[in-house]
């Protein structure tokens, strides 16, 4: 089995998000950056999978250098080998095309990825390489088995859930509990340094959306304190002051 | 020329969310002096798509064929592009939901149309077509110009002011749409849907009440239940609530489980780490009750009350159902 898992580099939850050059470009300063907590999942599923069924496993991410430790990391977990397309991700659009690029040359039985990366909640990576292979995309997918030639693929849908058997090739966006999230083990590390990291130059192409500017939401006001003696109150004041129920 | 809006189904009729996304379409119509076109794929009854047109829209397009029953991304997408081309869409607006993104992805992908995805208000049209979305699951706002020909809008609830009062009662002409679709789109095959439809969908709900580890454990959720059903909410819960399976997946609220967006949220002992807040800060108006003071949720909150949620869900049970 051949597998790609694509991943993001993103701020970590936690990071207090702000911008910098009038508003144009993320701070990144004291900002601790991840691999995408849901690349992550699609990280671990892969690294079973491939104990499971041997083959390859490789990860590719769309960006630029400060992206490597993240990538290492990836490969201390489990990938044998990534490959970095040497470019600002521009957009969902362009992040696609170069995937699908490299997915060409290659072949893959399965591309992983994320349901969506942190920073834009985008979603839609996994739907627009799966159109540019011409094969199915599926997502958010919680439990991923296969046997044979033959995926199972659990996904959640709007109030539940639907289960399908599809075959592969496939690109899947994964989400818990399609996987435990997986730390590199000492051993994982060491190996890492020497797998090998290609760097590839991106496939022109001219973005179909500018990014032009970014706003921070207004701050929220202060929080009204009921106290509990009172509680019922509250559902006065949503109807009449709130005008939410 | 027209902008095309897909309208997600529920049940033979348009999903609450799809309405509003019919009358972001109409407004964005009005704005590029077009008209508004819905599609809508699966089974439905004609007057139920009749409803569009109280939300502006004049035309629907039914692709009925029982092939479309299953939500089915790739013969959605080859659908909503077939559609698209013949009406001379530029404009084309979904919902945001998994399946929104999942056809718009890959009609994006057919047409070499831009896509943005998590858009928050009506786009800005001048020389430029502008869109401000979501990012950074709710932290920050990007303004993005999509400069493609043809544009793929996928819209967040609440984007515009939805104001019932104004709903027309014009029906819209609805029109049967065959589509022409290839077999490849239709090799994976559904073993099993299981929905919980007696339910009140997260995405869908206006008013959610949702517990976190204070509630203390499954045997506990009574009291919550009770509160939603007199308000008519849906119920949620934080991330570890459904790691421990007190509570189904899907109910799972925040950055790593579902985003919602409700006029209320009211959260019942869940502390508010900034990974659950992401999910509920496009809220309206967020309710917290918790026994901790210091819990971070409050600095998040229009509303708290401090207290056992033991004691104040069966108080509060008993004054909602006093409502209307
Ligand atoms: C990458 C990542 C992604 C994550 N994604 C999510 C996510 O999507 N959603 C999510 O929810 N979490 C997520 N988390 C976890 C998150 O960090 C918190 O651990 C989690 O939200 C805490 O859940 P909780 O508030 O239910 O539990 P706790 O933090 O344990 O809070 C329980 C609260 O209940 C209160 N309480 C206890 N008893 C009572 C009582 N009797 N009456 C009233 N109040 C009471 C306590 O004061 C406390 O504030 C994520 C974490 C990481 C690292």
């Amino acid at each position: 089995m051949k597998i790609l898992v694509c991943i993001s580099n993103v701020p970590d939850t936690t990071a207090k998000i702000t911008f910098t050059d009038n508003e144009t470009k993320l701070n990144k300063n004291g900002v601790q950056f991840i691999i995408g907590p849901y690349d992550d999942y699609a990280l671990a599923r892969g690294v079973e999978l491939k104990e499971q069924f041997g083959g390859s496993l490789t990860v590719l991410h769309v960006g630029e250098a400060d992206a490597d430790p993240q990538i290492r990391k990836a490969l201390a977990i489990g990938a044998d080998d990534a490959i970095r397309i040497n470019a600002e991700s521009l957009d969902s659009y362009y992040t696609a095309v170069q995937i699908a690029e490299v997915a060409k040359q290659n072949s893959y039985d399965l591309i992983l990825m994320g349901r969506e990366s942190i920073d834009y909640n985008s979603g839609v990576v996994h739907g627009l390489v799966g159109e540019m292979l011409d094969i199915p995309s599926y997502s958010p997918v919680m439990k991923l088995d296969i046997e044979g030639s033959e995926v199972t693929i659990t996904r959640e849908i709007d109030g539940g859930k639907e289960i399908l058997k599809a075959p592969l090739p496939l690109v899947l966006g994964c989400q818990e509990p399609i996987a435990e999230w997986k730390i590199p083990n000492m051993r994982g590390i060491m190996t890492a340094r020497t797998k090998p990291l290609n760097v590839v130059e991106p496939v022109s192409m001219e973005a179909l959306t500018a990014p032009e500017k970014y706003a921070l939401p207004a701050p929220k006001g202060a929080c009204k304190m009921i106290p509990a003696s009172e509680a019922e109150t509250l559902i006065r004041l949503l109807q009449t002051e709130a005008k939410v129920l | 020329m027209s902008v095309l809006i897909y309208a997600e189904l529920d049940n033979g009729s348009i999903k609450k969310t799809s309405l509003e996304t019919i009358a972001y379409g109409v407004k964005v119509a009005a704005a590029t002096g077009d008209h508004a076109v819905v599609l809508a794929i699966g089974s439905a009854e004609k007057r139920e798509l009749e409803k569009a047109g109280h939300y502006g829209a004049s035309k629907v397009l039914h692709a009925s064929e029982e092939k479309l029953k299953h939500e089915n991304s790739l013969a959605y997408a080859d659908t909503l592009v077939q559609a698209a081309q013949q009406e001379g869409s530029k404009v084309i607006i979904l919902s945001k939901s998994g399946l929104g993104d999942a056809v718009a992805a890959r009609a994006a992908a057919k047409m070499k149309a831009g896509i943005v995805s998590g858009v928050t208000a009506l786009p800005e049209i001048g020389e430029t077509f502008k869109v401000t979305r979501s990012i950074f699951t709710g932290k920050a706002f990007a303004v993005t110009e999509i400069k493609s020909d043809i544009k793929i809008l996928v819209v967040r609830k609440n984007a515009i002011e939805l104001d019932e009062s104004s709903v027309a009662t014009v029906q819209a002409v609805v029109e049967q749409f065959a589509p022409k679709l290839a077999d490849e789109a239709f090799k994976a095959t559904v073993v099993n849907v299981e929905k919980a439809s007696s339910e009140l969908s997260l995405t869908e709900a206006a008013v959610i009440v949702s517990g976190g580890r204070g509630m203390k454990g499954p045997e506990h959720w009574q009291p919550l239940i009770d509160f939603a059903k007199a308000l008519g909410a849906a119920t949620g819960c934080s991330k570890p609530v459904s790691d421990l399976d007190w509570r189904p997946h899907h109910e799972h609220i925040g950055q790593t489980g579902i985003k919602v967006a409700p006029n209320l949220y009211i959260a019942c002992g869940i502390s508010g780490a900034i990974q659950h807040l992401a999910g509920v800060n496009g809220s309206k108006c967020i309710v917290v009750i918790n026994k901790d003071p210091e819990a971070p949720f409050f600095k998040a909150a229009d509303y708290g009350i401090v207290g056992d949620v033991f004691e104040i869900l069966p108080r509060l049970t008993e004054a909602a159902k006093t409502l209307k």
